[in-house]
């Protein structure tokens, strides 16, 4: 016990990049579980690539590596590429994963091509962009720590707010719609919130596997739970296990990028959930399965 | 056809069109008050869609709705809506109470939770379509007709005037059928007015009082004595038709 807190003494650093870690695990882990029950786990992927050239856009333009400047051109890309996605989708006959995939390949491409532009004017403030694409938390502050407690706290707040209205408009939008509530605005809004959990996320884990933060915690927790309350719950919890996980791995053994490492931590949860969880698990599955199977033959036998 | 007086639901002129595809083509339509209408027609001749433009759900190129002489936003809270049973993921997770409580959200209007009168409602609700045991089951463990006498206890505690039900005999078993029939019936007898989006063309004059044929145009409406001919289902159906029965 002595030794863990000293421990945490020496390495200030590292206590400050795991509840980083861990707030934007729970962040993207909560609203993560609406985009999974929406059946719309890839637009995750296509926001955080779609954030890559507002980073380097905002950099350009400012010149700066705050990350909160950074944040906001990634989170103000994201939204344009999610909001093209919809546009095509509702102008055009074009599909909705056919749009997703044009959308964020585009935006990646513009986001590849301008990140190699940057590094090319051998400006000695870039270093440290491409960390937006594997992601390295280590490079996480204070300061942003603050910044991810503060917006993802804020998201949070505004799903708990919204949770009845939310939960309709996932669970049949034509209803919601023909009660009242304005489901375009909440769609809206929910896609805002996904965008915050993404581009917060983006410095620790990278645009490249970012989604999988969004889509494995809430997959995980759906295996244990039946309602949705404690489904947005646990996959917050998983989220913030895997971030701090992964941060610590990563950390201890040098040189391996956390982002791949957290998403291997969330990985494993979402394994384990799988295998393990009651009555949706596969084991128990399997055992329900046998056990059934035997009675049946015992049954017959006994009829016999 | 249609009978002067008071009208619970007015359509005119309505054409609603996909891209340039119309899919419903200068409908006009008056049920009056206390009626049991049930909306027939092939598939894709648009009776999804007539319902969802009633509610304000599809944007009509042209035309009008009225319920009880207002625009559907100044009526929202006299209207009831099914919508078909396929058009959710049932593998949502939470229960059957918490569904049938949502029929409830419009009249709680934003942020504000249901709670306990909300609870009671949808307990009762459950009851009338002989569900209050399955009150809180997991909604993914529900049959078919399970999954729609929850969703008609939606409707219920809505408490309506108008309902508006898209497929409800849509895939269920017979008891269940018979349960909805009577809850139709009983809707009726309350002076409430019911729309039915219905597919088996042997049951209309059996279970409603008014039909309407449809086919992207309006073939006929009114009671079903006078309008479920076979000419006007010959009509609707292009010749189709295996079976007719028609009115009595």
């Amino acid at each position: 016990m002595e030794s863990l807190s000293i421990l945490i003494h020496l390495d200030y650093t590292l206590m400050i990049v795991a509840i980083g870690a861990a707030l934007l695990g729970t962040v993207s882990g909560a609203l993560g579980t609406y985009a999974v029950l929406r059946r719309q786990s890839l637009l995750g992927d296509a926001i955080s690539h779609a954030a890559l050239p507002g980073i380097a856009i905002a950099f350009l333009l400012t010149g700066s590596k705050t990350p909160l400047i950074l944040v906001l051109g990634a989170a103000i890309a994201g939204w344009l590429g999610t909001l093209l996605i919809m546009s095509i989708v509702r102008l055009t006959r074009i599909k909705y994963d056919s749009a997703l995939a044009i959308v964020l390949s585009t935006f990646f491409g513009v986001g590849l091509v301008l990140h190699t532009l940057i590094q090319r004017t051998g400006n000695a403030n870039q270093a440290g962009l491409d960390t937006f694409l594997f992601g390295q938390a280590a490079t996480i502050l204070e300061r942003d720590v603050l910044t991810i407690g503060i917006l993802g706290g804020a998201s949070i707040i505004v799903t708990l707010v919204f949770w009845k209205e939310l939960k309709l408009l996932v669970f049949d939008e034509d209803f919601a719609a023909s009660l009242g509530f304005p489901t375009r605005t909440l769609d809206i809004l929910l896609t805002s919130l996904l965008v915050i959990a993404i581009v917060l996320g983006l410095q620790a884990v990278g645009a490249v596997l970012m989604s999988a933060m969004l889509v494995a915690p809430a997959v995980a927790a759906r295996q244990w739970t039946n309602r949705l309350r404690l489904m947005v719950f646990l996959a917050g919890c998983f989220g913030a296990l895997a971030g701090v996980s992964g941060t610590i791995i990563s950390s201890t053994a040098s040189r391996i990028p956390t982002g791949p490492t957290i998403v291997l931590c969330a990985t494993v949860v979402v394994g384990i959930s799988i295998a393990f969880a009651p009555n949706r698990g596969l084991v128990w599955h399997r055992i329900r399965h046998q056990r059934n199977r035997r009675d049946l033959k015992m049954a017959a036998e006994a009829q016999e | 056809m249609e009978t002067a007086g008071s009208k619970a639901i007015e359509v005119t002129d309505l054409t609603v069109a996909y891209q340039d595809k119309p899919v419903l083509w200068d409908i006009d339509l008056n049920v009056p008050p206390g009626v049991l209408l049930s909306i027939v027609g092939p598939n894709g001749a648009g009776k999804t869609t007539l319902i969802k433009a009633i509610l304000g759900l599809v944007r009509p190129a042209a035309g009008s709705v009225l319920i009880y002489n207002k625009p559907y936003e100044a009526q929202r809270q006299i209207v009831g809506y099914v919508p078909q049973r396929g058009s959710v993921d049932w593998d949502f997770p939470t229960n059957v109470l918490d569904v049938v409580m949502m029929g409830r959200y419009g009249a709680l209007g934003w942020v504000r939770r249901p709670g306990r009168q909300e609870r009671e409602l949808a307990l009762q609700a459950l009851e009338k379509v002989g569900m209050a045991v399955y009150a809180t089951r997991q909604i993914s463990q529900l049959s078919g007709g399970q999954q729609q006498r929850v969703f008609l206890a939606r409707a219920l505690v809505q408490d309506a005037t108008v309902y508006l039900m898209d497929e409800p005999f849509q895939g269920v078993d017979a008891t269940t059928e018979r349960a909805i029939v009577t809850l139709l019936q009983e809707l009726r007898a309350n002076g409430k007015t019911v729309v039915v989006v219905h597919h088996d063309l042997q049951t209309v004059s059996d279970y409603f009082d008014w039909v309407m044929l449809l086919n992207i145009r309006r073939i006929a409406s009114g009671p079903v004595d006078e309008v479920f001919t076979p000419d006007n289902l010959r009509e609707t159906y292009g010749g189709r038709v295996a079976f007719m029965k028609t009115g009595k």
